[in-house]
């Protein structure tokens, strides 16, 4: 089941539902070593001024570890910015393929909501493939996909927070409108995190902070794949429902008549 | 004609293209993963070669990086 179950946005198909950002690792040694544990296929890079400090690109990485990348507008904070950094990383990477990201503040990270689908409006006309990093919100999420967005990225929690969902019920909300694949970006702290993000309904999660500032990345990058796979599985599989009471799993058919005689 | 290239002061000759800047910077123009960026615009890579620069004119030359 799990082999034909891939994720498809806008026409691509992976075969992992974990994306996977590179921020915060400590060298690229160790962020591959992830990415690799990982089982991602696509992978978060951002843009930034060069400089000649000899190491390879974090291109070369992403590349060795077979992974597709995906570029993001990490630190804009207007649509115009968002949109000249995309535009800029189309140039450079070769891929119109775009995680919009266009933030509110510096102390919560959050998305600025009105500059984002300024921007995803001004991406879609540029003919961009858009994954917009946005508010745990339905309304805005549904906003994104009418648009023409490729999918929609709610947060669970703040970028790096580690928090994890904060609001399941809008998520759930979120992935019920939806028809466009939903991913789970930003919060997830934990493998049980990514496994709710999973059972909730949504397509995939995007984990960085998590796996590549966790004391053993590598071994953090192995516990997510199998959370996103176990959240997966138990979401296609059904749960039961839940009581307030019990309800007894072994039949009370036949139960013997053990009373002492009198 | 002085250049203001990722921030820093870049002082080339008159007539200086996109390409000039990038070997100022010691990269390889035909390299993968680059974009520029004049006074706030994209230049296309089609058009570093022709893209003659002004003084005063802002560059940002970019790559990728780890993040997101």
């Amino acid at each position: 089941m799990t082999r034909n179950d891939s994720l498809s946005i806008a026409g691509r198909s992976f075969g992992s539902r974990l994306i996977m950002g590179t921020g915060g690792a400590s060298s690229h040694a160790v962020l591959e070593r992830a990415l690799r544990a990982s089982g991602t296929e696509l992978v978060t890079v951002a843009m930034r001024r060069v400089s000649s400090n000899g190491e390879r690109s974090v291109l070369d990485v992403v590349r060795d570890a077979g992974c597709a990348v995906l570029p993001n507008t990490a630190g804009c904070y207007t649509a115009r910015d968002a949109v000249r950094t995309a535009m800029l990383s189309r140039e450079a990477l070769e891929t119109d393929w775009i995680k919009l990201e266009v933030i509110a503040d510096e102390r919560t990270l959050l998305p600025d909501p009105v500059e984002l689908l300024t921007a995803a409006e001004q991406l879609v006309d540029a003919g961009f493939t858009i994954l917009p990093y946005t508010n745990d919100d339905p309304v805005l999420a549904q906003r994104l996909e009418r648009i023409g967005c490729a999918a929609v990225m709610p947060l669970g929690a703040p970028i790096g927070s580690g928090a994890g969902i904060r609001n399941p019920y809008n998520i759930r909300i979120i992935v019920e409108n939806a028809r466009v694949p939903v991913v789970l970006d930003a919060g997830i702290g934990t493998a049980s995190d990514a496994t709710i993000a999973m059972e909730l309904g949504c397509s995939a999660v995007l984990i960085a902070s998590a796996i590549t500032r966790a004391d053993d990345p590598e071994r953090m990058a192995q516990a997510m794949r199998l959370a996103v796979q176990a959240g997966r599985l138990a979401h296609l599989a059904g749960r039961i429902p839940q009581l307030h009471h019990a309800r007894a799993s072994t039949t009370m058919h036949g139960v013997p008549d053990l009373r002492a005689s009198s | 004609m002085n250049l203001i290239v990722n921030g820093e002061l870049l002082t080339l000759a008159e007539g200086a293209t996109v390409v000039d800047v990038l070997r100022a910077l010691e990269l390889d123009a035909t390299a993968r993963g680059i974009a520029v960026a004049r006074n706030g615009d994209v230049v296309l890579r089609s058009a570093w070669e022709r893209t003659t620069l002004e003084e005063d004119d802002r560059l940002e030359v970019l790559h990728a990086v780890q993040g997101g």
